[in-house]
């Protein structure tokens, strides 16, 4: 069995127009192995940050069930710690004291020294030496992120829940961060579920690739393996003769395909309807 | 003359000051007494009433004692002096020095004000995370609110049977209220990332109170608390004159029994005082919990 699965989960909410419940999306299944990078691309709109709340337990579901390790999520906990798109730091208190709350929690028997070291460990890990004791309006949007990632990593979570995690972030600080990501990644092997828009990123980063099509009754139509060898930077993953068809495939799903729901709405037939995820591979 | 916002503020604030006490000086000096015109008969009749004095001089002045009208700045910085040097001392049951007359008021203000805070932010942290509680509150908060504390007071009275507590109950009702709105906003307002990452790091209720809800929703608490500060200051002074408590507010009303409108033009100055202290101290105590995002 695997670590994490998703297992035939939709999501309703009630109509704001009255009527019948909207359904976001329908029958998620999808499994993820101990020490897998998966990350789900879709258009806005197509559920996929709910999917990743539902998996955090900040959500309900409507229908279906999420399985870790063995057993069923039923609300948020220690073990799937998420690294949110506005950073989610509290701005009333410094960087070793978001970290530190965060610590505190996961290991309550610690002793003080412990719990300094501990934190001192992950702050240097994300490179934010010396601004222990800025609060985080001093910080720009980048390091904001590396707080949040060194608190996310602090914890050591059983799985890691990005939600877009470097939307708000500028396009070259992006890319550097990504980088480091890898490398604590590469360090520490966790199991990790990403939300994103960013193709380049999901290739970068991921395993395999859920691609969803547009909500409502949003679905996950394609599976794209990520054949491109670890470890992988920036300038050596756009070198493999992968990477464009990969990231073509995306891109032309994401334009042509995702769309299908207003199609089937208009009485296509529909093509990604019960039938299992095609799974793409290179 | 240029108006550029250049320039030192104090010379303007020292200027409107010496215009102010100038032109209050000049418009209450009356005139001197004019003893032409009238008869020794009805000047003796004067004298013998205290209108009059006589002069150094064997000429005849009104008795600066029986002054009518408005006193000028003299006067009240006279009365003021002599104020401020019994300011310990205690005369007698409803005498006592503007010392303690200020600490009176001070501490009946302190009371009801942290009492009504506590009360506030405790139910509306409550009403603030609870949406179907917000919304049955909310109809019987929209009346109370708009209530003047003051009409509370024969009712209070009648029930507590004890003017110091109703004063102190007054402010409290002056208070809660603006507190009690802000809060419940602030509250459920907050952002609710910190609230799901207090649930993914699994807080235990208090933690989440004090280290993720109240730190959040401190600059709006804050708010709320200053109005609330500002309309119990004002409640403050008309329940010590209707109650007959001693304080500050209560000193006005006794100089005007007493007909000494210097000492009600120094009672007002006084409550003036006190509350720029008081408020300069709120403003401390605010700097520490708000934060800037």
């Amino acid at each position: 069995m695997s670590f994490l699965v998703v297992d035939h989960v939709s999501k309703f909410f009630p109509s704001h127009a009255g009527g019948g419940d909207v359904c976001i999306f329908k029958d998620v299944t999808l499994k993820v192995d101990k020490g897998e990078f998966v990350t789900v691309i879709g258009h806005s709109g197509c559920g996929k940050s709910t999917l990743l709340n539902i998996i955090a337990g900040l959500e309900t579901l409507s229908e279906g069930g999420v399985i870790l390790n063995g057993r069923e999520v039923s609300g948020p906990g220690l073990d799937r710690m998420v690294v949110f798109q506005n950073f989610a730091l509290m701005p009333w208190m410094t960087v070793f004291e978001n970290i530190a709350l965060a610590v505190r929690s996961a290991y309550p028997d610690w002793k003080k020294e412990q719990v300094v070291a501990h934190v001192h460990k992950y702050i240097a890990l994300v490179g934010l030496k010396g601004a222990e004791d800025k609060r985080p309006i001093a910080l720009s949007g980048g390091m904001k992120q590396r707080v949040g990632l060194a608190r996310a990593f602090s914890i050591e979570p059983k799985v890691l829940l990005l939600d877009e995690p470097f939307a708000q972030i500028d396009a070259l600080t992006r890319g550097v961060i990504q980088e480091e990501l890898v490398q604590m990644w590469n360090a520490t092997r966790n199991t990790v579920f990403m939300v994103t828009h960013d193709v380049d990123e999901a290739i970068l980063l991921s395993d395999r690739i859920m691609l969803m099509t547009n909500g409502p009754s949003a679905r996950v139509a394609e599976i794209v393996d990520v054949t491109i060898p670890r470890p992988r930077s920036r300038d050596t993953v756009i070198e493999h003769p992968h990477y464009y068809k990969i990231r073509n495939h995306v891109i032309h799903f994401l334009v042509r395909h995702a769309a299908h729901a207003a199609a089937v709405a208009r009485g296509a037939s529909d093509e990604f309807s019960e039938a299992a995820p095609l799974v793409v591979r290179f | 003359m240029k108006i550029n916002g250049n320039g030192n503020p104090w010379v303007i604030s020292v200027f409107i000051l010496v215009i102010f006490l100038g032109g209050w000086h000049v418009l209450t000096l009356g005139s001197s007494f004019e003893a032409k015109g009238k008869t020794e008969e009805q000047l003796q009749m004067m004298l013998f009433n205290g209108d009059i004095v006589r002069t150094k001089g064997g000429g005849y002045a009104w008795n600066p004692e029986k002054m009518k009208g408005v006193p000028g700045p003299f006067a009240v910085v006279e009365k003021a002096r002599t104020e401020l040097s019994e300011a310990f001392v205690i005369k007698g049951t409803n005498d006592h020095g503007i010392a303690y007359l200020v600490l009176y008021t001070v501490s009946r203000f302190a009371a009801g004000f942290l009492a009504a805070s506590v009360v506030a932010i405790l139910f509306g942290i409550l009403l603030g995370l609870n949406r179907v509680l917000f919304r049955a509150f909310n109809p019987f908060i929209q009346i109370l609110k708009p209530i003047s504390p003051l009409a509370w007071m024969p009712l209070l009275l009648y029930t507590v049977k004890d003017p110091k507590w109703t004063a102190i109950l007054v402010v409290f009702m002056a208070s809660v209220w603006p507190t009690l709105a802000t809060t419940a906003f602030g509250v459920s307002s907050l952002k609710k990332e910190f609230l799901h990452v207090a649930a993914i790091l699994q807080l235990s209720w208090f933690k989440r109170l004090y280290r993720v809800i109240l730190p959040g929703a401190a600059p709006t608490i804050v708010n709320g608390l200053r109005i609330s500060f500002g309309s119990a200051l004002v409640a403050v002074v008309p329940a010590e004159m209707l109650l007959g408590e001693l304080g500050v507010g209560y000193l006005s009303w006794i100089e005007w029994n007493n007909l000494d409108i210097a000492g009600v033009i120094f009672a007002i100055l006084v409550i003036g005082v006190v509350g720029v202290i008081l408020d300069a101290g709120f403003n401390k105590l605010a700097g520490l919990v708000t934060y800037q995002e």
